[in-house]
């Protein structure tokens, strides 16, 4: 590929900056792709060929005028549609926002903006972000460009696959469990969870408070760093945003690309280096653990005994803060109402909207959590899983008193087959076998391409300290530099 | 009802009551709870308003520093431990006026905890203790139209103003109140008094029950002496201090009632009703609402500063207990005296108008005489009659510079009380002066001699009190705007006569 799509962000700002593509090209070029493969990989909801156009022409006056332009001015940008776009369509991937303009902006939105991204539209994802594959969107599933009949991951499939069909250059995801790693595994390319708190939630539309934490995807390390960078910091709109600069992430990038990892000590997670992965999973993680050592790097197994409790604890917490986050949707202010004709009561409205509105994933998760959180259970379930998150918190930082970061697979499976794992959701929930831990303890971690395992992409998880982002960015950098870039075949 | 109601008497002669209030208090903060919604009275519905106090998907609350000062500070005033670390809490439950269908409200680890309050009741000392004190964020408000009772039977639409919503309340919950006795309504009136002006003197609401920036549920229940608590109902709608006094004597009532009968007390919500003075059954408690109580992950924990607590306890203003008190002895008034003063709610308003300059007997005779009387007759509060402390003040000094006689002033004041203006313009614009001009003065007691020359002699014969007719032909024809005993000195001095 020789058109502007195959560039790094990295690449597109340059030749911006430089004048030798304008921004209006670089957009042109991928809204022409969104076009051309869109209708058989759907990663978006919404295209917004006309505010992506007039934000290019905006950095291009910029630029004309001699007006300083930001590290990402003219590039294109995805965002995954739980986060709130003023007067663009914003849907959680939810039938009961289906219409729902919302009247304000996110921070990471407006921070995108401000740093003269250019928005190209909104990305498919798992309702409400609950799920591993795409496939609870009410809008349909999102296809793995690397295999169509494939999952891209979930929740947040669609900014992911948008990267890997070179539908965009950068997309905007959010973890609560793992949906931006996973995703970013199964499809090859970059995606960071930001420690909790180094990125904001104003406008992301909540799953599960103590959990959600937006962040980058993108195909390259130093292209997502560039990204968190451009959105993350405090934000006095979030009380839980820390109050301490970014990490410098693009440094760290840029050091890591060196292929240097002298000095460094890594800990493999006992837990998660046997059992629980696909074969050729786990083959592909320890080649990755080859090359790290041969990059310098010393590796080191080390115990998180608590890990084998996250699943079942971030299955009582995420639900339960769920079941509270989402019972603002009952059709009275804003979004779907049904049986509203002056035959029913109020409750009788709400209770059709919540049942015509919200899938079953939704429904399901919604109803553990009210059990979880009911007098006279809160204590055993949502108190216990509480008390599991505080040991799990404490393995990581026993962990990092020896190493300075933990890796281990990002997910046990590669890309798995549409319709393959809906029926039980105990085998979707899986999916986030390894990715959960670190959002139980609020620290970051990174998805990075290692390896492929029959022809798919397979991640390997970076997991390092709370903001101490840098140091995941430096070790992923160092593994691109020495076995990427994995190119999935042409659509 | 066909039963009839037994006595007070009888009721308390029969069973002991155990009170006990939940005090909702509306905090004056320039913005909401949780985002920058301005929080003042009124506004057309819907229009201060945001995402985070509308509950959008993905807005998220910010907690208002001023209104967590605020609450540390009541519960300073109320004698209450402070939390070195607590946390906000959800309570989940489905109402429209709830934006986002669960209450930001503390629960487990409130910020204030294990106070009391000093309260009189008859003269008597009485210590209120009190269990909690904590944050939470006011909801909406719904409006049902196109009913006879504005009720939501029998309307056709709801409409809901989300104005209050996210407006910060405190919430000031006592420990069950035993042992008052046939005293219990009196005590629960003495304490939401004594309550609403401790939160006066602090500034941190206007305090007002009839706009519901006070609002006050009362329980109550009843046992027989020596016996276990009885089940207690909650008394809502109460707007104002007596209808706290009425709640609890006539839930009392009813309460005994049913116990008398045989019957034992639903625990249930019940609502006041002012025009009747009784209370109706609301919703019933028996199925308790589970609110699914959990920590807000949205919001993180409150850990004051305990050099930031020590700082606003040390600037407590001194407490109206013990600022009545001092006053009491600076002003030298009695006991009975300083009673009628808190009775009629005129303590403020007679120390700003000393303050103002006047002395404390002028001040009182003012605001307990002719203001009082005007207050009775048209059931306004004192503070809101129309007349400022300063006006009063200068009113009497009006008075005190001989000005004004006291028959004059209390014309100026009725002015004053329809809203003229100041006492000096009014006195100017409807020419009210004492007639103090001698040669004015002089040229109306020749008048009056000269049209009554019988009276005159016979004063000058020495029948010196038949003075006082010219006296009276003098005040009629200076419309009464001369002082009597100057007219009566001159008049003798005239007649050359010796007073």
């Amino acid at each position: 590929m020789t058109d502007l799509t195959s560039f790094s962000a990295a690449e597109l700002a340059g030749l911006v900056a430089r004048g030798e593509s304008s921004a209006v090209e670089v957009t042109q070029a991928h809204l022409d792709r969104i076009s051309a493969v869109d209708d058989r990989v759907h990663a978006f909801l919404h295209v917004d060929t006309e505010g992506a156009l007039d934000a290019a022409r905006e950095v291009d006056s910029r630029r004309a005028a001699g007006e300083p332009l930001g590290p990402l001015a003219g590039v294109p940008v995805a965002v995954k549609d739980v986060l709130t776009t003023k007067g663009i369509p914003t849907t959680a991937g939810s039938k009961i926002l289906a219409d729902w303009r919302p009247p304000y902006d996110s921070t990471i939105v407006r921070r995108l903006r401000a740093a003269g991204t250019v928005m190209l539209g909104k990305t498919n994802m798992d309702e409400f972000a609950m799920g591993s594959s795409t496939e609870y969107s009410a809008f349909g599933p999102t296809h793995n460009p690397w295999d169509l009949s494939r999952i891209p991951g979930g929740s947040g499939g669609g900014s992911s696959a948008a990267l890997a069909a070179y539908e965009t250059p950068l997309s905007i995801g959010s973890d609560t469990g793992g949906s931006i790693r996973q995703p970013g595994a199964v499809t090859g390319t970059v995606g960071v969870k930001p420690t909790y708190g180094g990125t904001s939630r104003y406008g992301l539309i909540a799953f599960s408070s103590s959990l959600d934490t937006p962040g980058p995807c993108a195909r390259t390390v130093l292209d997502a760093a560039l990204l968190h960078e451009a959105i993350g910091g405090h934000d006095p709109l979030d009380s839980t945003s820390i109050p301490a600069p970014v990490p410098d992430v693009v440094a760290a990038a840029r050091l890591g690309a060196s292929g240097d990892l002298t000095g460094v000590r890594l800990g493999v997670v006992r837990e998660f280096a046997g059992e629980g992965a696909e074969p050729g999973v786990l083959a592909a993680f320890r080649a990755a653990v080859e090359t790290l050592t041969k990059l310098g790097a010393e590796v080191v197994e080390v115990s998180c005994p608590h890990f084998q409790y996250a699943l079942p604890a971030y299955y009582l917490i995420a639900p339960s803060e769920c079941s509270s986050n989402l019972a603002r949707f009952d059709g009275v202010r804003f979004g779907l109402r049904v049986g509203d004709d002056g035959t029913r009561s109020l409750e009788e409205v709400m209770s059709a909207t919540r049942e015509a509105g919200f899938g079953p994933e939704v429904k399901r998760r919604v109803m553990l959590g009210t059990y979880a959180l009911s007098s006279g259970y809160y204590d055993a379930y949502y108190g216990q899983a509480q008390k599991v998150r505080t040991l799990i918190s404490r393995d990581f930082t026993t962990a990092f008193d020896q190493v300075d970061a933990l890796i281990s697979p990002t997910t046990p499976f590669v890309a798995f087959p549409v319709g393959a794992r809906t029926a039980d959701p105990y085998q979707m929930y899986l999916a986030d076998l390894f990715t959960i831990p670190s959002n139980l303890y609020g620290g970051p971690g990174i998805s990075v391409p290692c390896g492929l395992a029959d022809g798919l992409p397979v991640g390997l998880q970076v997991m390092a300290p709370t903001m101490a982002d840098d140091r995941m960015y430096r070790v992923a950098a160092a593994l691109e530099s020495a076995v990427g870039p994995f190119t999935p075949p042409a659509l | 009802m066909t039963t009839t109601l037994p006595a007070y008497d009888e009721v308390v002669a029969r069973y002991e009551p155990v009170i006990g209030l939940e005090t909702h208090v509306e905090l004056g903060t320039n913005t909401k709870m949780f985002c920058g919604c301005p929080t003042d009275f009124g506004g057309a519905p819907n229009t201060r308003v945001c995402p985070v106090c509308l509950g959008l998907p993905g807005s998220l609350p910010v907690a208002n520093r001023a209104a967590v000062e605020a609450t540390i500070r009541i519960g300073l005033a109320l004698n209450c431990s402070i939390a070195q670390w607590c946390r906000f809490a959800r309570k989940n439950y489905y109402y429209p006026d709830m934006p986002k269908n669960y209450q930001i409200s503390q629960y487990d680890e409130p910020l204030c905890v294990d106070g009391y309050l000093d309260v009189e009741v008859n003269g008597e000392p009485v210590r209120i203790s009190i269990e909690r004190v904590h944050m939470e964020e006011d909801t909406g408000k719904t409006l049902h139209v196109g009913g006879a009772t504005g009720r939501i039977h029998g309307a056709t639409e709801s409409l809901v103003d989300y104005n209050r919503a996210g407006i910060p309340l405190v919430e000031i919950v006592t420990k069950p109140i035993p042992g008052a006795g046939a005293m219990a309504p009196e005590v629960a009136r003495a304490y939401v008094t004594e309550l609403r002006d401790v939160l006066r003197s602090l500034g941190v609401s206007d305090v007002r029950m009839e706009e519901g920036s006070l609002r006050c549920d009362v329980n109550t229940s009843l046992n027989l002496p020596g016996e276990q608590w009885g089940t207690r109902t909650e008394t809502k709608n109460v707007n104002s201090l007596r209808s706290v006094e009425r709640a609890v004597r006539s839930e009392m009532i009813r309460q005994a009632s049913v116990l008398a009968a045989g019957g034992r007390i639903t625990q249930e919500t019940r609502h006041f009703h002012e025009d009747t003075g009784d209370t109706t059954s609301g919703r019933s408690k028996e199925t308790a609402t589970d609110y699914r109580y959990f920590p807000e992950p949205d919001l993180v924990p409150i850990a004051p500063d305990p050099t930031w607590v020590a700082e606003l306890k040390a600037a407590l203003p001194e407490l109206p207990r013990l600022h009545r008190r001092r006053l009491q002895q600076e002003w030298g008034l009695s006991d009975l005296d300083m009673q009628s003063i808190l009775n009629a709610g005129a303590v403020e308003l007679i120390e700003a108008t000393i303050a103002a300059g006047t002395t404390p007997t002028a001040a009182r005779k003012w605001w307990l005489g002719e203001l009082s009387r005007r207050a009775n007759e048209t059931g306004a509060e004192l503070a809101d009659i129309g007349a400022t402390p300063e006006q009063v003040a200068e009113l009497q000094g009006l008075v005190d510079a001989g000005k004004l006689t006291d028959k004059l002033a209390r014309t100026v004041l009725e002015h004053v009380v329809a809203g003229e203006g100041s006492p000096a313009k009014i006195m100017a614009d409807r020419n009210l002066e004492v007639v103090s001009d001698t040669g004015a003065l002089t040229a109306a007691v020749d008048e009056a001699i000269a049209a009554n020359p019988a009276i005159a002699d016979k004063v000058r014969g020495g029948k010196v009190a038949a003075a006082g007719a010219l006296v009276g032909a003098v005040m009629k024809t200076t419309r009464g705007q001369a002082d009597a005993k100057t007219v009566r000195e001159l008049i003798l001095e005239r007649l050359g006569v010796q007073g």
